[in-house]
């Protein structure tokens, strides 16, 4: 009976554990979607890749990387220029996810449009101030539109597509002979799967056995001109990363239980992409009339604006 | 003259035992590029990174953001222009200390259009951050690791390769953003860079015979170009500047030159001898630098047209240059 009950408790905090985090990563998420709906109303913006990347943001930074406390300031400073000789310490973005230490992760984004879902992300795991969206997209700030090395989260300039998982590949195989612990998390979009270097950094990270780093690509089916299928096809996307030679799992990715499990996945001596198969309307039905047309939201009129206002209104509700 | 045969290759490997922050990639051009010798001694710290130069790129500057001094080796096209975005965005916008060893300059190579690099000084030295080197002999090979190595941020590195000729003192190491003076003079101001540098010599000396001063001066520090040396000898000019190199027209030694000249408001004329704007064939080193305009006779008609008159050289004057063959062992390499 004691045992029966016992056994019972720990189910049940077991249960509750995992309601727990999930219900984080829902706050999270939720918080993404609202804060760039937010800034979407005012100025336009890319509104639909927060909805597909929201679960996978939340996750990350909610649960999975492991990160030291930011050391950036609450508010960000302005941009202090590019580095250069003559500028020996500007801002680097990677100080909002914690100190470099050995054992700590490293976080790398490489689609840099989805630099508001990542500011919000900040916000919503406490690295960030609330009020810092006030600088987004405003001249002079470091969270630009599209972010680069010195923006909040940011430790690469991703905005050419493909180059930074090959940074993130050379920073793992240096980590990795360094004798670090800590791990490497690359975001990637599937659209920058269209880019050959991507499949190079895949090749020469297989080959060289990098195994301390850990991909995941929000596989919204979603570019520019529309779906990637219309676009240029890039399935079966799958078959292409095991037989480039990575350890591959693809699962949904707004499901976090199944996203966690997969993004856990121990993967020996290959590199692992996480195929998170996404909706890039996903918790913002009103974008679905948009369809395909999704990559960049901007109103053609204002009882359009107000259609999203109401949106708003519902998700604060 | 003295030749030496695979300098970098045996630079590098002593660099190596002790610098262990060294990293060399190499773009399936290992031998080529001289760096197979620090394959086998390193085998830790060498990355074969195949035929894939954007990546290669990338994944130095990810090595050199971890605080290693990557060593970027492929013939220099491979970077320059395949990854132009990759070294701007990876390496040259964060000022990493990656060092790019780019071979196979201008004329050096029977490769072909596709493996000359005959622009590679001007697009590099467009490129915030970069540090620009040009090597002529094996004292500049010999010193470009030392170098480089005090440069906190990106340098490229122009490479010479195989057989090189000694042409300056082993001990006297080049030094960054120090041209080297090797004869003066006020009637004509002589810049050479790279190979051109040893074609020059072969007429410099009888010109001095002839009567006719010259101030020549070899370039290795193609940016930062702010040499007080160099200034200086463009302002002593009678006749006017020349200047020589194995590159195009636009962008290189010779636009340096004249951006110096136009910042120190010197009234002179400029005569560049460089490849003239145009793509090269594949050929042995002799035929292309004649075809093309970069060889001493090239060189004998801008001294003559700045001084106004013909001047008394035969061919049998000009002492003999390097003749390579296009069959000989050295060449093959480069296919």
């Amino acid at each position: 009976m004691t045992l029966l009950l016992s056994l019972s408790m720990n189910l049940n905090n077991s249960i509750k554990k995992n309601w727990s985090w999930i219900e984080e990563c829902q706050r999270i998420s939720a918080g993404i979607r609202r804060r760039v709906l937010e800034h979407t109303i005012t100025h336009g913006g890319y509104l639909s890749q927060a909805c597909s990347s929201a679960e996978i943001f939340s996750l990350l930074y909610g649960q999975i990387m492991r990160l030291g406390r930011s050391e950036g300031p609450s508010i960000p400073l302005p941009f202090l220029g590019s580095p250069s000789k003559t500028n020996p310490k500007p801002t680097s973005g990677m100080i909002y996810n914690g100190r470099r230490d050995p054992n700590l992760d490293r976080f790398f984004l490489s689609p840099t449009h989805y630099a508001l879902t990542l500011y919000a992300t900040l916000i919503e795991t406490g690295r960030l101030e609330e009020s810092s969206l006030d600088q987004f997209n405003v001249d002079g700030s470091s969270l630009e539109m599209i972010g680069s090395e010195h923006s909040p989260g940011h430790e690469t300039s991703g905005g050419s597509f493909g180059q930074t998982i090959s940074q993130a590949a050379g920073v793992a195989w240096a980590r990795r002979a360094k004798g670090d612990t800590g791990k490497v998390w690359v975001f990637l979009s599937d659209g920058e799967c269209q880019e050959g270097q991507t499949w190079e950094a895949i090749m020469s990270m297989a080959f060289h056995k990098i195994n301390n780093i850990k991909i995941v690509v929000d596989v919204n089916g979603q570019q520019v001109d529309g779906r990637t299928a219309d676009v240029m096809n890039l399935e079966p996307l799958f078959d292409k990363f095991s037989s480039f030679g990575a350890c591959t799992k693809q699962v949904d990715g707004h499901n976090l239980p199944a996203l966690r499990k997969a993004l856990e996945t121990s993967h020996d001596d290959k590199p692992l992409v996480v195929l998170a198969h996404t909706l890039p309307y996903k918790g913002m039905e009103i974008l679905k009339e948009r369809y395909p047309h999704l990559h960049y939201v901007r109103f053609k009129d204002e009882p359009e604006r107000d259609s999203y206002k109401q949106q708003l209104t519902r998700l604060e509700s | 003259m003295e030749l030496i045969k695979r300098v970098h290759a045996n630079n590098i490997v002593k660099w190596g035992k002790t610098h262990s922050d060294v990293i060399v990639l190499s773009g399936d051009l290992t031998s080529s590029c001289e760096v197979d010798g620090f394959r086998d001694a390193f085998p830790d710290r060498f990355l074969s990174m195949g035929l894939m130069e954007q990546n290669m790129m990338g994944f130095a500057a990810g090595l050199a953001r971890e605080g290693l001094t990557p060593m970027v080796h492929t013939f220099a096209v491979f970077m320059y222009r395949r990854a132009l975005d990759q070294i701007e965005m990876s390496i040259a916008y964060p000022n990493l200390p990656v060092k790019i060893f780019g071979f196979l300059p201008g004329v050096t190579t029977p490769g072909g259009a596709s493996h000359q690099a005959i622009n590679d000084i001007a697009v590099m030295r467009s490129l915030p951050n970069m540090t620009v080197i040009e090597t002529a002999d094996a004292t500049d090979v010999e010193s470009v690791l030392e170098l480089s190595n005090a440069v906190d941020g990106p340098v490229y590195i122009r490479m010479v390769r195989g057989e090189i000729p000694r042409l300056f003192p082993a001990k006297n190491q080049t030094i960054l953003g120090k041209a080297r003076i090797l004869s003066l003079g006020s009637d004509i101001t002589l810049l050479t860079s790279g190979i051109c540098t040893e074609e020059s010599l072969r007429v410099t000396d009888i010109l001095k015979d002839r009567g006719i001063g010259v101030q020549h001066l070899h370039v290795t520090t193609l940016k930062p170009f702010d040499d007080h040396r160099v200034s200086e000898a463009l302002a002593k000019a009678r006749y006017g500047i020349i200047t020589m190199e194995n590159h195009t027209s636009i962008g290189g030694l010779g636009s340096c030159v004249a951006e110096m000249i136009a910042k120190f408001g010197i009234a002179t004329k400029l005569i560049k001898v460089a490849i003239n704007d145009t793509y090269l064939q594949g050929a042995s080193r002799t035929f292309l630098m004649e075809r093309y305009g970069i060889d001493v006779k090239a060189l004998l008609s801008a001294i003559e047209s700045l001084v106004g008159e013909k001047i008394d050289i035969s061919d049998a004057d000009l002492t003999t240059s390097r003749q390579d063959s296009f069959f000989n062992e050295n060449q093959q390499e480069a296919l």
